[in-house]
C-alpha cells in the first residue's frame, strides 16, 4: 500500500513538473522573443578589447544575471539520459533561456542608461546548487552576462 | 569611478597604471530561500531568491574592488571580469577583478 502511495506521489510530481515546467518555458520564450525584438536596435558584440576604442563620450559596466533551476520532469529525464548517454535536450533549452534572459537584463539596463552599443560582452555560467562532482543537492545554475555600454 | 570591460575608457586616455585590483565576497544562502528553491526545482522557473542574493553579493564585490582602486588613487577600472564559484555546499564566492588606471 505504501509503495503504491509512493508511486502515485512520484507520478504526481512528474506530471506537475512536466505541465508547469512546459507552461513556464513557453511563457518565458514568449517574453524573451518579445523583448529581444524590442532591444534589437542596440547592437551587442563580443569584441571590443583588441580593437581601437569605440567613439563614445561615456562608458559604464552593466551586468545581468539569472539563477535557473530545473523542474522535476527535466531532472528525471536527465537521470534517464545519464544511463544511455547523448544529448540532454531538456537542459539545453533551460540554459538557452537563462543565457538569453541574462543578456536581455544586461541590455535593458544599458538601454535605460542610454547606451547606443554594448561592447565586449562576456558570458559566464556556474553551478551554485551542488558541490562539484557530486549529484547531491538541487540544480541551480547562475548565468551572468556583462559588458561595457557606450554612448 | 568608471568601470569598463574594455582595455581603456572610450574618449579618454590612460595616463597611469596601478595594477590589479580585486574584490570578492562569499555568501551563504539562508534556509528559507533554500526551501523555496527546492520547491521551485519541482515546478521549474527562475530561482528569484538566489538571483537577488547573488546580484547583491556581486555589487558588494564590485564595491570592494572600487574602494581598493580608490585607495590607489585611480579613477577608472578597466578590463573588469567576473567569476562565480561554489566553494562549499550552500555557499558561493563572487569575485570581480580588473586593472586600476587613471584616465584623462
Amino acid at each position: 500500500m505504501s509503495d503504491l502511495i509512493n508511486v502515485i506521489i512520484f507520478l504526481g510530481l512528474l506530471a506537475l513538473g512536466y505541465f508547469s515546467g512546459t507552461y513556464f518555458e513557453q511563457q518565458h520564450y514568449k517574453s524573451i522573443k518579445k523583448r529581444e525584438k524590442k532591444t534589437l536596435y542596440v547592437p551587442t558584440v563580443t569584441f571590443g578589447a583588441k580593437q581601437a576604442m569605440p567613439e563614445a563620450r561615456d562608458a559604464a559596466l552593466f551586468a545581468g544575471s539569472v539563477v535557473i533551476g530545473a523542474d522535476y520532469f527535466k531532472t528525471f529525464v536527465s537521470y534517464l539520459r545519464n544511463l544511455v548517454g547523448g544529448r540532454v535536450v531538456v537542459y539545453e533549452s533551460l540554459l538557452d533561456r537563462g543565457r538569453r534572459e541574462a543578456l536581455l537584463r544586461m541590455k535593458e539596463q544599458a538601454i535605460a542608461w542610454g547606451a547606443t552599443q554594448v561592447v565586449n560582452v562576456r558570458l559566464e555560467s556556474s553551478n551554485i546548487g551542488q558541490q562539484a562532482g557530486s549529484n547531491k543537492g538541487m540544480m541551480a545554475i547562475e548565468v551572468i552576462a556583462y559588458g561595457t555600454g557606450v554612448k | 569611478m568608471i568601470l569598463t570591460t574594455l582595455e581603456g575608457v572610450p574618449g579618454q586616455e590612460i595616463v597611469e597604471h596601478f595594477g590589479l585590483v580585486q574584490g570578492s565576497t562569499i555568501r551563504a544562502k539562508h534556509v528559507g530561500k533554500d526551501i523555496m528553491a527546492s520547491f521551485k526545482n519541482i515546478i521549474g522557473g527562475e530561482l528569484k531568491g538566489y538571483t537577488e542574493l547573488l546580484q547583491e553579493a556581486r555589487k558588494e564585490a564590485v564595491e570592494r574592488m572600487v574602494s581598493q582602486a580608490d585607495r590607489l588613487g585611480a579613477n577608472a577600472v578597466v578590463n573588469v571580469r567576473f567569476a562565480t564559484s561554489s566553494v562549499a555546499q550552500g555557499a558561493a564566492e563572487l569575485f570581480a577583478y580588473g586593472t586600476a588606471v587613471r584616465v584623462k
